[in-house]
């Protein structure tokens, strides 16, 4: 482990509200990397949503509140880890700017953000992960998620704890790092905007033809599930940390629950 | 109809316009793919982004002690420097130079600050013919359209579209001639524009940069045209806003270096041109009088406030060009002289947040504007910020209700927890084995276009407590 503590981190999982709400599967699997990375894992009750709805809807004050409530729930924890790109970016980088002006809090913020990650990195440059209980064999492909890859550089981390399932096959489709069209209350203030930057989307995994497409977050996934599944496309969507923890008992993002 | 209705209007038209569509298909593989190749030649190109950055930010910093600086030298140059403070203001000195001259003709190359103050329309009024002498800006000005790029005005037509437009305009000419292939274009036009250029009393340019330390302007072109308007009128309006200053000719360098770079993907346009002032004695060609007009029209207020990096901006487009949201409407639709991010960041703080705060609203804050922005705009940043004036100033009660109501919940762990559960099994339920909603109830603006998928049932807070309770806290 690269982070040099002796005994075992207590980590605290910011489940992310839509996990919590649309597929608490993803909760079980970062549970379960956590633990096979040497963790404790606690998952503080007091935890909602981050306050990013709020917060890029130009409502301030209502994300300061969620802030600060989030940042007291996680109060004594070694590290905090989501399983999303974007709410951990919005802990980690937005949380301290929103306190801006206000010391206190401000401090408070800075130190809570420096105990914030992203799972799949944190996975490989805290916890230096060596191998991963998921064996997947198939066919699959990566969807670079916006905040992840920029705002957290998260790009090299999923890629390879994914090569360390030997059976499985990444093949990567062209624009990989290009928005899906999402964004948060995005996707339903400029709907025919983001079906186009979906589409464009589900037209680049189509040209590799994947069993799975995989993300870091479930706010793309539920997006590029949501189009495939109106496709009438039978390709899966599912969150990395599924595939990685060997989690996958349940059938993909949209697709129906009986085995078809 | 508000504006955020007129601009999904807009929306959909564009993306019901073929033409436009597949226009707009080319971009990844030009100008996106021609920077990817300059950033991967270049090997300080990371390190030359944030030299520009200081560069800017140290110039508006000092901006009074560089624009008076830039007056003295460009003075004693021998041009003549005026201040507009609004549109309003810089047409009507453009306007008197005009007449002043007995201008009948007036040959222009691009300059997005003409399209700010409405220039064309300003002196068309006065039966004063405008040539605009940029190609692009050709076209659209036979179409009667606006820019829809700052710098690629005409992205938006395909070249069958521009053949059609020379038939029907170039009509002294045989109808059935060849027009077959961009360059037969490129040469017709420059036929027909070069009768202009004789005839043109005054020549009007915009400025990439302004010196202070030589009182100069830096104008860059592809085609050569602003050479030809500035030198063979008999005066030149270099029409330009005061954020455009660099302290030296050394300073200017490094954003020249990135300018094209970024924009075309080439390692330098075609034609750079430095000129302080009108002709000298000793000089062959060139104008008898330089008239340099400084528009602030809003921009010593952004100065003050929050949105000054903005004003970095070199207009190099790259932020358009790698922006899924403009590679998927195009600049029409944002109906605004600055399209793309930095036209959603620069047109409220023009116009104003009502006018066009909407155009904030229409990101999804993908962020590769500014990993590709030459100066390191935060645009995003910028983008919240009028999202924050928006919302402050908003009469839309129901997203503030809804939001402020969904935060109270979110407040209470305890009552959000219900209510998830509660929701996750409605939703559920609703879309029972198959897995998806296809009409989600108050959620029709996703589903119309997209499946809703299911939740699996229940939240994960109430599954771990579940888990906790049956097997003690996990190991
Ligand atoms: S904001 Fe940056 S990327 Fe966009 S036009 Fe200006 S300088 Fe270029």
């Amino acid at each position: 482990m690269t982070d040099g503590y002796a005994r075992r981190p207590r980590v605290g999982l910011f489940v992310t509200c839509l996990v919590d709400l649309m597929r608490p599967s993803v909760g079980f699997a970062a549970a379960r990397l956590l633990h096979e990375a040497g963790c404790e894992v606690v998952v503080p009750r007091a935890q909602t949503c981050c306050g990013q709805p709020a917060y890029n809807s130009g409502d301030r004050e209502s994300a300061k509140t969620l802030a600060l409530a989030t940042i007291a729930a996680f109060e004594g924890l070694d590290y905090v880890v989501a399983p999303s790109g974007s709410c951990a970016a919005m802990l980690k980088l937005h949380y301290p700017r929103l306190m801006s002006g206000d010391d206190d809090s401000e401090r408070r913020a800075r130190g809570f953000a420096e105990r914030v990650h992203e799972l799949l990195s944190f996975l490989v440059d805290v916890r230096g992960l060596a191998s991963v209980p998921g064996n997947y064999a198939g066919k699959v492909t990566y969807h670079d998620g916006c905040s992840g890859l920029r705002e957290l550089k998260v790009s090299g981390q999923p890629r390879q704890l994914l090569a360390m399932m030997p059976e499985i096959e990444l093949i990567e489709m062209p624009a990989t790092q290009a928005c899906c069209g999402f964004g948060g209350l995005f996707s339903i203030k400029f709907p025919d905007i983001s079906n186009a930057m979906v589409s464009a989307k589900t037209a680049s995994i189509d040209q590799v033809a994947p069993e799975l497409v995989l993300a870091g977050d479930l706010g793309c996934l539920m997006n590029i599930a949501g189009k495939l599944s109106r496709q009438g496309s039978k390709i899966g969507c599912r969150h990395v940390a599924e595939v990685l923890a060997g989690e996958t008992a349940d059938p993909p993002i949209a697709h129906p629950r009986a085995a078809s | 109809m508000t504006k955020t209705a007129a601009f999904e209007a807009g929306v959909s038209a564009a993306l019901a316009n073929e033409a436009l569509q597949h226009a707009l298909a080319d971009v990844p593989a030009g100008f996106v793919a021609g920077r990817a190749r300059q950033k991967a030649a270049l090997p300080e190109f990371e390190g030359l982004r944030r030299t520009a950055r200081d560069i800017r930010d140290h110039t508006l910093a000092h901006l009074d002690a560089y624009l008076e600086e830039f007056e003295r030298n460009a003075v004693s140059a021998g041009s003549t420097v005026h201040w507009a403070a609004t549109a309003d203001e810089a047409r009507e000195v453009v306007l008197s130079i005009c007449r002043a001259a007995g201008a009948r003709t007036i040959a222009k190359s691009k300059s997005m600050v003409s399209e700010e103050i409405a220039l064309n329309a300003a002196l068309e009024a006065q039966a004063m013919e405008v040539v605009e002498t940029d190609l692009g800006e050709y076209l659209i000005q036979l179409r009667g359209e606006r820019p829809s790029h700052i710098i690629a005005p005409a992205i938006h037509l395909r070249a069958g579209d521009v053949a059609d437009e020379f038939r029907l305009r170039h009509d002294h000419l045989d109808a059935s001639r060849d027009l077959a292939t961009p360059e037969v274009m490129v040469a017709e036009a420059r036929s027909v524009l070069r009768e202009k250029f004789l005839a043109a009393d005054v020549g009007i340019t915009g400025a990439n940069f302004l010196v202070a330390e030589t009182g100069s302007a830096i104008i860059v072109t592809n085609e050569g045209n602003a050479d030809l308007t500035m030198s063979l009128p008999k005066v030149h309006i270099v029409l330009t806003t005061i954020d455009k200053l660099v302290p030296t000719l050394a300073d200017a360098w490094p954003l020249l270096r990135l300018l094209a770079r970024s924009a075309t993907g080439q390692a330098f346009t075609a034609y750079t041109t430095i000129v302080t002032g009108p002709r000298r004695p000793e000089d062959d060609a060139g104008p008898q009088s330089c008239h340099v007009i400084l528009l602030d029209n809003g921009r010593s207020e952004l100065l003050q406030s929050e949105f000054r990096p903005i004003l970095r901006c070199i207009r190099c487009g790259a932020c358009m060009n790698h922006c899924p949201v403009y590679c998927a409407i195009g600049g029409h639709a944002y109906d605004s002289v600055y399209p793309g991010p930095i036209g959603a960041v620069l047109t409220p703080a023009l116009a104003g947040v009502g006018e066009a705060g909407h155009l904030a609203q229409a990101s999804t804050f993908c962020g590769r504007c500014e990993e590709v922005c030459p100066v390191e705009i935060p645009l995003v940043s910028m983008l919240r910020g009028w999202r924050e004036q928006a919302f402050a100033a908003s009469d839309d009660w129901r997203s503030r209700t809804f939001l402020r109501a969904w935060v109270q919940l979110a407040k209470r762990p305890r009552a959000y927890g219900l209510a998830a559960r509660i929701a996750a099994a409605i939703l559920s339920a609703l879309a029972g084995a198959k897995g998806i909603l296809r009409r989600l109830p108050f959620g029709e603006r996703w589903t119309r276009q997209r499946d809703f998928p299911a939740p699996q049932g229940t939240t994960f807070q109430d599954l771990w407590k579940r888990r906790e309770r049956d097997e003690g806290p996990a190991p």
